[in-house]
């Protein structure tokens, strides 16, 4: 759409629409000469900023249109709320931290490394206080997972309602963690004292304002949970839970607690706040699903999309989206580009990480007529991916969390898309 | 909460029952239940044992199992190929790192404060709903409204019974959540929203039994105590159901896919509610969508069915990017415009500008030479009712510095927000409000 570009960047490709448009209709004809090849250009001529100009370099100011979006109608406060990731701007698989979505119930604090504690305390054999330097000394592992909020596409129960996958999608990121398995930690605290480890939990609570708290079975805990300090090679962001925040790989973002400052193991799940009231699914006849952790296998094309039209005309088309699962690897994915009717196998960009996200493509030669674009994630258990259809049916509109149905783009003959509903 | 007080018997080398008691009065007085108990007295048997040597082999061995027997799931797990990855985990060392140090009792008892369903770890106190309804004004109502009913997009917290199977449910405490120990943790810890951890446990109880009474399931004189919160029975404590997605969707929804001929036709049956604007400074617009699925192409096997003519382009585009490069006309003018984004923080709470509203923090016009605490109709904390009471009035360097730390400068003021840090937004943002001087 015209409105999801900056206008400055508008401006500049209506103004140069008319270059561009007889370079589309023939790019091998010949015509006048390219003044950006054959004049000597300022960056080839002038120098250029030097190596003490940026200690921590940002992105170039002409990407200064990728970054979070929130809308403010959603929250009471910006204070607790949540904004969204820029999924239709990006490639590969990894989100920068700087741009990566977040949601804070009570803000993002700010917590200096040396004020950072870690207490283990519950059934245990010996409850203990971990400092930050203390965590560092453990083994660590290093393992990508995309982090996904339950909420992510929960607007569209109602039908389409934003106009842009940043807001349809944009709850979820993906990063490289380094951290310690919690089963180290709890090791270290010993769990001779929990007894029968089938039927315990831990209780896991965040240090700042709102402690977030949530609890996990202990299998969970005692499988691939980490308490992670760098994400990216890098420190956590503030806004990530810095300096230390748990990751759950393929469990819903809101048991990913950011400033972990509490582990309890438990003989019962606490059913904090976040676990019964929230994230938790009303079903059509009222009931609620509880402990719905697991994010089911989803995908979405990001581009085109309605922040990506197409701008080139006929012609090759990369088709580019997205595809995870909270239950493993990513093992297929199909794009449809007439509504459902006829799907294609897509590339996966790589072999798919577990509960990681997948980059996947469709290369096609574009004849300009107007297409349905849908993607149809499958995972390693064989699960595909549902339609709207499939999953009202199934729960009704009313469970604000975990929509992974497949999503439509409507794309027209200018190649402009916007988010729809088909039959 | 704590759930095993009773694990630090061994180490204190203390008769259980006497020291889960002391234990008890530490963390808040907390009554130990019957589980708690019983645990306590296996540990004290195992505290025995201890000092005792080998006196009881027999239990000895028995816990000797039961430590194996974790360590064993413990290996178990960690031999599982947990993912298709060819990295190795990180080695364990079974308890023998030495890294960390043992947690105080009295650092226990300040951040093990969560609440179980059955009323597992709630300190001794008691309220009402009487008490509660003048904490619950003061503390919680600017966001709650008076009766629990909610101010703008804050949580509703009365009502809604019988709306669940609804389009559009009304989740409230009363409607919604299934343990009354929910609602005692969540506000013990977590609120008031900007003071959190202030509440004793006595105000506690009586803000908990308020909203009780404001769902009409308690009266005005129901003692709600640590005693009896536990057993209360919440109206939708059946409402739940574990996960049941394994069975009620994976199984139908793992079939090889169709690939071609999926569905005859296909239509578009709606379009996007709300066109998205994404401006250079941040943040987004929503706006309408007026288009409609009239004059859409439909779809089959073959294709669209018609590829409909263009649609007029919105060409005052190009004029609003001319528009938004020009330089505002003097400096006072960027000044005020920095200012309006600056508000952006404050515009969940205030408003200002014509017809403003008082929200869940005063309407802002006309407050530069206005007395403190005057708006009518706005229920101000104290602080601000006694500032009113002194006359004192809003110039620029009260203005200022309120904004850089409202708490400190208006200590119990209910304004949530940190302040602003940067000078140059306190200085913007005063322009911005000294902008608005009508009514």
């Amino acid at each position: 759409m015209d409105e999801m570009h900056k206008p400055s960047r508008r401006a500049f490709l209506r103004g140069s629409a008319a270059a561009a448009a007889g370079s589309i209709a023939g790019a091998a004809s010949a015509q006048t000469a390219d003044p950006l090849i054959t004049d000597v250009q300022d960056w080839a001529s002038i120098t250029g900023v030097g190596v003490d100009e940026t200690p921590y370099g940002l992105p170039i100011e002409y990407e200064s249109h990728v970054v979070r979006r929130n809308v403010e109608w959603l929250t009471a406060s910006p204070i607790s709320s949540i904004n969204f990731t820029p999924i239709h701007a990006l490639e590969g698989t990894i989100t920068p931290q700087g741009c990566a979505f977040e949601r804070h119930h009570s803000g993002a604090i700010e917590m200096k490394k040396d004020d950072y504690r870690l207490m283990i305390n519950g059934l245990v054999d010996k409850p203990l206080v971990f400092t930050y330097a203390d965590l560092e000394r453990f083994p660590r592992e290093n393992h990508v997972y995309f982090c996904e909020c339950a909420a992510n596409t929960g607007m569209e129960w109602a039908g389409a309602q934003l106009n842009g996958v940043q807001f349809t999608h944009g709850m979820i990121h993906n990063m490289e963690y380094t951290g310690v398995p919690l089963r180290a930690l709890l090791n270290e605290a010993g769990l001779g004292a929990a007894g029968d480890l089938k039927d315990k939990w831990v209780y896991v609570e965040g240090a700042d304002a709102s402690s977030n708290g949530r609890s996990i079975p202990m299998e969970k805990a005692l499988d691939d949970v980490l308490v992670a300090f760098k994400a990216n090679g890098e420190a956590l962001r503030m806004e990530h839970g810095y300096p230390v925040r748990l990751v759950v790989p393929g469990w819903e973002g809101n048991m990913w607690v950011k400033w972990i400052r509490r582990i309890e193991v438990s003989d019962a799940a606490t059913e904090s706040r976040e676990e019964t009231s929230k994230y938790t699914d009303v079903m059509e006849d009222g009931t609620a699903r509880k402990w719905t952790w697991v994010m089911d296998a989803k995908s979405v094309i990001t581009s085109p999309s309605p922040q990506m039209p197409i701008e080139h005309g006929k012609g090759p088309l990369v088709i580019s989206g997205l595809a995870w699962s909270g239950h493993g690897q990513i093992t297929r994915v199909d794009v449809s580009r007439d509504g459902g009717i006829t799907w294609e196998p897509a590339r996966l960009g790589k072999q798919g990480d577990t509960k990681a996200l997948t980059r996947f493509y469709l290369d096609v030669d574009w004849d300009g007529a107007p297409m349905l674009l849908q993607a149809r994630a499958m995972d390693e258990t064989g699960y595909v991916q549902p339609t709207k259809e499939q999953l009202r049916d199934a729960r009704g509109e009313n469970s604000v969390y975990h929509n992974n149905c497949i999503q439509t783009w409507y794309v027209n003959a200018e190649g402009i898309a916007e988010n729809v509903e088909v039959s | 909460m704590s759930k095993s007080p009773n694990i630090l018997l061994p180490a204190l080398g203390v008769t259980g029952i006497v020291l889960g008691g002391a234990y008890g009065t530490m963390t808040r007085s907390y009554k130990a239940d019957e589980a708690d108990i019983a645990r306590a007295q296996a540990q004290a048997a195992e505290a025995r044992l201890v000092s005792q040597e080998e006196a009881n082999t027999d239990l000895k061995s028995q816990i000797a199992l039961v430590q194996d027997t974790a360590k064993a799931k413990i290996a178990e797990l960690e031999a599982r190929p947990a993912t298709v990855s060819l990295t190795a985990p990180a080695p364990m060392h079974d308890g023998a790192m030495g890294l960390g140090r043992e947690a105080l009792v009295e650092e226990i008892a300040a951040w093990d404060v969560d609440v179980l369903p059955d009323g597992r770890g709630l300190p001794a106190g008691t309220g009402n709903a009487f008490d509660g309804e003048e904490l619950f004004a003061d503390k919680c109502a600017a966001c709650h409204g008076d009766f629990a009913e909610g101010v703008d997009n804050w949580p509703v917290l009365a009502g809604g019974f019988d709306t669940l199977a609804d389009e559009d449910p009304v989740k409230t405490v009363g409607s919604y959540w299934p343990h009354l120990s929910t609602v005692y943790d969540y506000v013990y810890r977590s609120m008031p929203f900007g003071e959190a951890g202030t509440l004793t446990p006595d105000e506690t109880y009586a803000i908990v039994a308020y909203i009780l009474y404001s769902n009409d399931l308690i009266d005005d004189e129901f003692e709600l105590t640590h005693v009896n919160l536990g057993a209360f029975e919440m109206p939708n404590k059946n409402g739940f159901i574990i996960d049941d997605r394994p069975k009620a969707e994976y199984a139908a929804w793992s079939a090889e896919p169709c690939m071609s001929n999926c569905k005859d036709e296909v239509t578009v049956t709606m379009r996007s509610v709300f066109l998205v604007n994404t401006p250079e400074d941040g943040g987004s617009e929503s706006v309408m969508n007026n288009a409609t699925v009239e004059g859409l192409p439909s779809f089959t096997s073959a294709g669209a069915s018609f590829i409909p003519e263009a649609e007029a382009k919105v060409e005052e585009t190009v004029e609003v990017a001319a528009a938004a490069v020009e330089e505002p006309a003097d400096e006072g003018a960027a000044l005020i415009k920095a200012g309006e984004k600056v508000f952006k923080k404050c515009k969940a709470c205030h408003a200002v500008g014509d017809g403003a509203k008082n929200k869940s923090g005063p309407q802002l016009n006309a407050l530069l030479g206005r007395t403190m605490g005057s708006v009518d109709g706005f229920k101000y904390s104290n602080v601000f009712k006694a500032a009113y009471d002194e006359g004192r009035i809003w110039d620029e360097a009260s203005l200022t510095e309120f904004l850089a730390k409202p708490k400190s400068y208006m200590k119990g003021t209910k304004m949530s927000f940190s302040g602003l840090k940067k000078e140059g937004d306190q200085v913007a943002i005063i322009a911005y409000l000294n902008s608005f001087l009508g009514d």
